[in-house]
């Protein structure tokens, strides 16, 4: 089976083991998420946002082990995050807030938009590659239809119609998908 | 979650674009990073005159032994050779 297909749990026991191959996959899996906790939920400046990026991951990587349900790795790294941010918030990081308030308003439905949007995501892994590869680009990487043609070497005027059946697969992906697991460790 | 249309989902999708390149790549490099540090450590314990090298001017003496500070940890560093 392929690292990227791996299942958390699965891909957090081998990086336990010391398979910097699948260390390389949760650091892409969990990434995204992460950067958005950072930067949307919290707005961080960008230096301050790497700082926290890189912070989580080394955590991450040295306290693998206290993690109590493998499953539970996404929660986690979620909580590790906002734990983070709220330190640098504290520090005084943020754009547009004094260090002195205690949370960026509207956190709790900020955190629970990213959960869902990490649930999209996950579902949209499991789609075949040219349905992930022309929905992340034309909706994440935010490409037009002429770069995602000349990328993909299809032509431009397919690719609305391409969107919406991948949006059609994705849709029945993310209906079948279960919850995902609660906080642990 | 079930009810979600594909206008949400677009919008999900959207709520989570990448990173720069540079700091997934720092965050995957981090074993191989984590392997120079205790490496470094162990010849500075070793080499006294390696270790005054790195706390005189630690980014100028890592790059005399052919070590790129950019990709090290090097607050964390500093703490180890302090400690």
């Amino acid at each position: 089976m392929e690292l990227a297909s791996l299942p958390d749990a699965r891909l957090v026991a081998r990086c336990r083991s010391g398979d910097e191959d699948a260390w390389r996959e949760l650091v892409s899996r969990f990434s995204r998420y992460v950067y958005a906790i950072c930067s949307q939920a919290f707005r961080l400046r960008q230096d301050d946002a790497e700082d926290v990026f890189q912070e989580v991951f080394a955590r991450a990587y040295e306290h693998l082990e206290r993690l109590r349900d493998d499953e539970a790795i996404r929660p986690w790294i979620g909580q590790l995050t906002r734990r983070l941010c709220i330190d640098r918030h504290r520090a005084g990081g943020r754009e547009e807030l004094s260090g002195d308030e205690p949370a960026p308003p509207g956190l709790d439905e900020t955190m629970e938009r990213l959960d869902d949007a990490f649930a999209v995501h996950e579902a949209l892994a499991t789609l075949p590659e040219n349905c992930r590869e022309i929905l992340d680009r034309f909706f994440a990487q935010d490409e037009s239809y002429q770069t995602i043609g000349a990328a993909l070497d299809i032509p431009a005027g397919t690719i609305a119609s391409r969107i919406s059946r991948c949006l059609g697969k994705l849709r029945e992906a993310f209906e079948g998908r279960k919850p995902s697991a609660e906080p642990s460790g | 979650m079930n009810a979600y249309d594909e206008e949400r989902l677009a919008e999900l999708i959207r709520a989570l674009p990448l990173p720069p390149e540079g700091w997934v790549r720092a965050a995957q490099e981090l074993p191989f990073a984590r392997r120079q540090l205790d490496d470094i450590v162990a010849r500075a314990e070793a080499d006294l005159e390696f270790r005054r090298a790195l706390v005189a001017d630690l980014e100028e003496a890592l790059r005399a032994e052919g070590y790129e500070p950019g990709t090290l940890p090097l607050e964390e560093l500093r703490r180890r050779l302090d400690g």
